[in-house]
């Protein structure tokens, strides 16, 4: 929300640990659903929702916001719990989740909820959208910053290297893309399936700048990555983070299993049970 | 029947121009065609508001589509097969799903697009494109028309495709013919059969009643420029006259025009119809009168498919 930009590892870390129980009662209760790549997504998520992204959860719409544009949209349980937790709607509403009649739809609309800007859920289109606004904006003379949120996946789609082309090709500086660089899809390991590596050369040689996170669960260096692409002019950025599919979790953790199944019943105990000790571990920190 | 020849392309051209013009808002989108779709005039004009995508169909629909959320009007071209087929479920997730105020312009539909050949040759975008929601599919006839449907596509808020041809083709409306989206044009009135056309087919349409009129038969000629939304109460009207329906289109038979027109019929009021179009084959290179003669596109198989549905029902 207004929050002031501060940067407070605790209070981030917390905020990850609330999204990630939201990632897996929604997942749970709607007995389908993402959560694999939704857990590895959830830092990234948390430190654009506190202190980066311009947003106003009251006014939605306001003319001076910066897009937030998801380019990886299977991931609306962390999409959703973001959104609710910073302010948009009603939290309560989480676990209507994939339900008939629900604003929070299997793969976002951008009519419902409030937040969304763009409808998505087939890989490779979005990147493009996120182009088009950034132009739109440039050519407009706006301020407003645009940030994507990719993956590999996303990136194995041609469609993307077209947007990545064509953004270079405008200049759009005003667009950051970050990759949730998970290594899992459905399939299998990436590199089996399909491989994207070295990622970080071929943004280069499309003509970005080009930044790695080492550690992309690690608000530090998430937020030192971002601090530099602020100063970057001319061209887009894109940073590459580093990432654990199903972070959090022991037995979710680098599992391509659970890129599109829902925990059950005992596996949420247990999950949220490891959410809790995490939880005890950070307040007893400093 | 001499008629002044035009080319459609060009009136799509103009209208963009005029809007540009008026309203800062309307940009344009190609894909290393604009020579050919003439958006390259409106580029002369408005070079901050032209944006060539280069040979990335896919990427460009998209761009347009988030153009559109920052509060743009972008108008999007290329020929139409690439349009229509090649980025056809971006169209259908984000531009249409999404509701976006997205404009598309098929350069090239039709066999008539000549020695470029089968590749080049689209036939399928009304059947393509009138299956999507939210989705508005307009031919228009000619120049004129194509002109004032480029104007009523930027009024309207939401996805548009008008399809416009390579070729220059006959001029049957003026610049004073009422355009709405959704209604259809009344070019003859007649009794005895009701040919529903659009595109270059209205022309077609008119010469073969000119000729049916010879042989003491009275045909209606409705030229059914918007195929969604679809003019029902005109197509119904018409029919309850004259009891007897040719349909024509220089697209695919199977969901295309026609298509659209029987299954209003087939549920409200069923009657012997007869179909021209293009029978489930590709074209092939060749010059674009050669071509419509050899496929079966022009005003003599309109002519001979009107006298069959009137032998069907005296």
């Amino acid at each position: 929300m207004d929050e002031p930009a501060i940067y407070n590892e605790k209070t981030l870390k917390l905020k990850a640990l609330r999204v990630r129980r939201d990632i897996l009662e929604m997942t749970a209760a709607a007995g389908s659903g993402h959560p694999g790549g939704s857990l590895s997504s959830v830092e990234i998520l948390v430190t654009l929702y506190n202190g980066i992204l311009k947003y106003n959860p009251t006014k939605p719409n306001m003319e001076d916001r910066d897009r937030m544009i998801f380019c990886k949209c299977h991931i609306t349980p962390a999409i959703y719990s973001i959104l609710a937790r910073s302010g948009y709607f009603d939290p309560a509403t989480l676990l209507t989740f994939r339900k008939l009649g629900s604003d929070l739809q299997g793969h976002p609309s951008r009519f419902h909820p409030k937040g969304i800007e763009m409808s998505g859920g087939s890989l490779g289109q979005n990147l493009s959208i996120a182009v088009g606004v950034a132009l739109g904006l440039k050519t407009q003379r706006k301020p407003n910053r645009v940030y994507g949120l990719s993956s590999e996946g996303d990136l194995q789609e041609g469609q993307s290297w077209e947007a990545i082309m064509s953004a270079a090709h405008y200049h759009l500086d005003n667009l950051i893309l970050f990759v949730d660089y998970n290594k899992y899809q459905i399939d299998g390991y990436v590199e089996k399936v399909m491989g994207v590596h070295p990622l970080d050369k071929k943004f280069e040689a499309f003509n970005w700048h080009t930044l790695v996170v080492e550690d992309g669960h690690n608000f530090k260096q998430l937020h030192d990555a971002i601090s530099k692409a602020l100063t970057f002019k001319d061209r887009p950025t894109v940073i590459i983070c580093n990432t654990i599919k199903g972070k959090g979790i022991s037995f979710m953790e680098n599992q391509a299993g659970w890129h599109g199944r829902a925990p059950t019943r005992d596996e949420l105990i247990l999950a949220l049970k490891e959410l809790d000790n995490e939880e005890a571990s950070i307040n007893s920190s400093n | 029947m001499q008629r002044e020849m035009l080319l459609t392309r060009q009136g799509w051209a103009d209208a963009l121009i005029e809007l540009g013009e008026k309203d800062k808002r309307i940009v344009v989108l190609d894909a290393d065609l604009a020579k050919s779709t003439l958006t390259c005039q409106f580029q002369e004009k408005f070079p901050d508001r032209f944006f060539d995508m280069g040979i990335a169909e896919q990427n460009m629909i998209n761009v347009a589509g988030g153009l559109s959320l920052t509060g743009m009007i972008p108008f999007v071209t290329t020929y139409g097969v690439f349009v229509s087929g090649r980025a056809w479920e971006q169209i259908r997730t984000s531009i249409c799903y999404g509701k976006l105020n997205v404009k598309l312009g098929g350069a090239h539909g039709g066999i008539s697009v000549g020695p470029d050949g089968a590749t080049h040759q689209a036939l399928e975008e009304i059947a393509v494109m009138r299956v999507l929601p939210n989705m508005t599919v307009i031919v228009p006839t000619d120049y004129y028309e194509t002109k004032k449907a480029v104007l009523a596509a930027a009024a309207i808020n939401g996805p548009v495709y008008i399809r416009f041809g390579r070729e220059k083709v006959p001029v049957v409306t003026t610049k004073d013919t009422p355009f709405e989206i959704g209604k259809a044009i009344i070019m003859k009135k007649g009794k005895d059969v009701s040919i529903i056309a659009c595109g270059v087919m209205v022309a077609e349409a008119l010469d073969a009643a000119e000729e049916l009129n010879k042989q003491g038969i009275d045909a209606e000629v409705i030229n059914l420029h918007t195929i969604k939304p679809i003019d029902r109460d005109t197509i119904l009207t018409s029919v309850k006259k004259t009891g007897r329906v040719v349909t024509a289109e220089e697209h695919q038979l199977a969901g295309g025009m026609g298509s659209a027109v029987t299954e209003i019929l087939a549920q409200e009021f069923p009657v012997p119809v007869a179909m021209v179009g293009i029978h489930d084959t590709f074209g092939e290179s060749g010059q674009p009168r050669e071509l419509m003669e050899k496929y079966g596109i022009t005003s003599k198989e309109i002519i001979a498919q009107a006298l069959k549905v009137i032998a069907r029902k005296k």
